[in-house]
């Protein structure tokens, strides 16, 4: 274990002077001794590192690069490879592959060359959001750099192994953040989700074996290859290696980046970054995004890693702790959510193309303060009609802040058959510049 | 006459297709072009992506009505995104929105009668650290209040010079829609590696000298470069490419005369740090 509470690693070079340039970043030590190495070994270690992917569900990406069918006989073997990074980040809370990218775009840029190595892919995309222009600019240019210093394009440090990578940028569509519907975008076509079997794999993009992953999963392919499976899995918990960006925002003191190893705790992360903000007692948080079950101060201390956190039922997710004080109405920010989720619905599939339709009808009552007799029976009910109904995880998650807000908060939203949820808690004084909360505010939640 | 009629469209439209295996992927940033150079999704526009990509009209139209980044009518020079999802609506969205919406007398996803600004309220940014956060052409504006929104509005509309929080100078929406179709405008260089909330942990770190393992004592790494001096360099904006690829060749010849004691094996010092 490590005895340090935070670990920059990936987010150790941000405060360098033109951090993102290649004179900044390095000279790709990394690729250079992944390409003196078989690729299967390169696969090995990140395997035995037990990294496990960062934009959310955790898939050991070791294993991921394994299921890439290397035999020409198999299905899909004798096709070219390739590599996707979805840098689509637009889970709401989640803010930590946009910074990376902004500040360090050549750690990206060089776990691309090395993965590629690894499952034998000669060409890759960088999927990233189309809203972050400057993220784009740095990914482009750092894309440039690489190729000009041969560390990219034909025949990469004399190894005889050719990398091109093409920055790609989307349209404006969270859906594209699920790993099949933002092939089918790379495809040229709506995003829209694509049923599995087969997997990715084994059929991905153009149908041929593709592996999709995370950007800060790729991001940390260069430092596990330079320093170690054994260094890396030091940092961590048993089942939940290394560390990891955690991303804190709302009513906190300091908001902002802070890497960490797996494990370590909300409460650990509050006392070191000064806590909540003036006045402010923790309400509600999220633990990974909108899309994981909202926890209250209850759960400060549950480890934050992939077991804790699904310990205390709700999920890791993209580790975006969104922290919200008593002056938050739960009942509105489980209409925003869910109006998300309504707008962002691909429209491919009945239960969440209708389901977050009539979420929002029942939610939109509650806020006015003009629910109706069994709205919140109704709500699990439309819950329960979304849930593991839905062609893709978008369904299922727009049903977990609804679901656990209603565990945790029901009084709020029996308060919404009479009384709107501005009059229970002034919106103004939920804002970054209100005055610090009074008793009165605090007394609202009693 | 379209101004999709000039070579340099057809050019432009031809190499982003040349990027990729199959040209169908080309859509995306071909649409971002099109409206680089027509100001929106013009009708002639999916006609031309259609041709050039042997598809009909329908999936082109079926594709661009799909993203909420593509739009069917003239947006202003600059268009300005309030993010009004959850945690950025409470922590002031809303009511920076409202202000704006009433500022400039329009609606969402409307253009001001003076053809500068429209106006629309976004989903998350992926910048929830900055809450509350506005964006101009896809720039961010970070921790925002209803005054500097409007402060904003009033001085891209007169014209004046604006540099976003994390970013560059601000251009026109046309100019970053054609970054977005995949080619540069030379700002990368422009603005800082992070802000303040994207380097709180780090700083954090720093204070109390906490390290990942291995790296216990050393005050910096050899992939590293924090005991380089940083390189001495015009302002910000003119560094270009160019000056930046020739650093980078010197920087590696130099680096691989050295390459294979560039690092000390993790092993190592793994148990250097067991000893302690």
């Amino acid at each position: 274990m490590s005895a340090a509470p935070l670990t920059p690693v990936l987010s150790r070079g941000w405060d360098h002077e033109r951090s993102w340039t290649l004179d900044a970043y390095g000279d790709y030590a990394a690729l250079r001794s992944a390409l003196r190495q078989d690729p299967d070994e390169v696969i090995a270690t990140v395997k035995d590192s037990g990294l496990r992917g960062r934009g959310g569900a955790g898939f050991p990406t070791g294993m991921k690069w394994g299921f890439i069918p290397q035999d020409p006989t198999q299905p899909g073997g004798d096709k070219p490879h390739y590599l996707v990074v979805n840098a689509d980040e637009s889970e709401p809370g989640t803010c930590k592959d946009i910074p990376l990218m902004m500040a360090n775009p050549h750690v990206l840029v060089e776990g691309v060359a090395i993965t590629c190595h690894a499952i034998r892919a000669k060409k890759a995309f960088i999927y990233v959001r189309g809203e972050v222009l400057h993220v784009i600019r740095r990914l482009q240019a750092a894309v440039e750099e690489a190729y000009a210093a041969g560390f990219l394009g034909a025949d990469v440090f004399g190894s005889g192994i050719d990398v091109d990578v093409v920055v790609h940028a989307g349209a404006g569509a969270y859906i594209c953040g699920e790993e099949t519907a933002l092939l089918d975008s790379l495809e040229g076509r709506r995003g829209q989700p694509r049923l599995r079997p087969p997997f990715p794999a084994v059929a991905g993009l153009y149908a041929a074996p593709t592996v999709i992953n995370n950007v800060e999963s790729i991001a940390s392919v260069p430092c596990i290859v330079e320093r170690g499976a054994d260094w890396f899995a030091s940092m961590g918990t048993e089942k939940s290696k290394g560390m990891t960006i955690y991303s804190l925002s709302g009513h906190v003191k300091q908001p902002g980046q802070y890497e960490a190893p797996l494990g370590i705790t909300l409460r650990e992360l509050l006392d070191m970054s000064g806590g909540m903000r003036d006045g402010s007692e923790l309400k509600f948080w999220t633990p990974g995004g909108s899309s994981t079950p909202l926890l209250t101060a209850e759960h400060l201390d549950v480890p934050l890693d992939y077991e804790g956190v699904a310990g205390a039922g709700s999920m890791l997710g993209t580790k975006a702790l969104q922290l919200f004080d008593q002056t938050t109405s739960v009942v509105r920010c489980v209409l925003r959510w869910t109006e998300f989720y309504k707008h962002e619905s691909c429209g491919k599939c009945t239960p969440c193309r209708e389901g977050t339709w009539w979420l929002v009808q029942t939610l939109e009552r509650l806020e006015a303060g003009k629910g109706q007799e069994g709205d919140i029976e109704l709500l699990l009910d439309q819950c329960d009609n979304i849930l593991g109904r839905a062609f893709c995880a978008l369904g299922d998650g727009a049903t977990s802040p609804i679901t656990s807000a209603i565990e945790h908060f029901r009084d709020e939203f029996e308060a919404g058959m009479h009384t709107p949820a501005w009059d229970l808690f002034p919106y103004e004084g939920s804002t970054a510049w209100a005055k610090p909360a009074t008793d009165a505010a605090k007394g609202a939640t009693a | 006459m379209s101004g999709l009629d000039s070579a340099r469209v057809r050019d432009d439209l031809q190499a982003i297709i040349a990027r990729y295996p199959q040209k169908r992927s080309a859509l995306l940033p071909m649409l971002h072009l099109v409206q680089s150079v027509e100001g929106r999704v013009t009708p002639e526009a999916i006609e031309l992506c259609a041709e050039l990509l042997d598809l009909s009209a329908a999936d082109v139209n079926g594709v661009a009505t799909f993203y909420t980044m593509y739009k069917r009518r003239d947006v202003g020079d600059y268009h300005v995104g309030v993010c009004t999802n959850t945690l950025c609506a409470v922590m002031g969205g809303d009511a920076i929105f409202s202000r704006l919406r009433e500022h400039l007398g329009v609606g969402n996803d409307e253009r001001t009668a003076d053809g500068k600004v429209t106006l629309e309220h976004i989903e998350c940014n992926a910048a929830c650290d900055y809450a509350p956060v506005m964006t101009v052409n896809w720039e961010f504006f970070d921790n925002q209040t209803p005054d500097s929104a409007v402060e904003l509005v009033d001085d891209l509309r007169a014209g004046k010079t604006r540099e976003a929080t994390r970013g560059a100078q601000i251009t026109t929406w046309r100019e970053a829609e054609r970054v977005l179709a995949g080619f540069p405008d030379g700002r990368a260089d422009e603005g800082p590696s992070a802000g303040d909330a994207s380097l709180a942990g780090l700083r954090l770190a720093q204070q109390h000298g906490w390290k990942a393992p291995g790296e216990e004592g050393l005050d910096s790494q050899a992939r590293s470069t924090s005991d380089q001096p940083p390189v001495e360099r015009a302002e910000a904006g003119d560094g270009s490419a160019e000056a930046a690829v020739a650093q980078a060749d010197t920087q590696r010849a130099e680096s691989e005369t050295k390459i294979d004691d560039s690092t000390t094996p993790p092993a190592q010092r793994e148990d250097a740090e067991e000893a302690e």
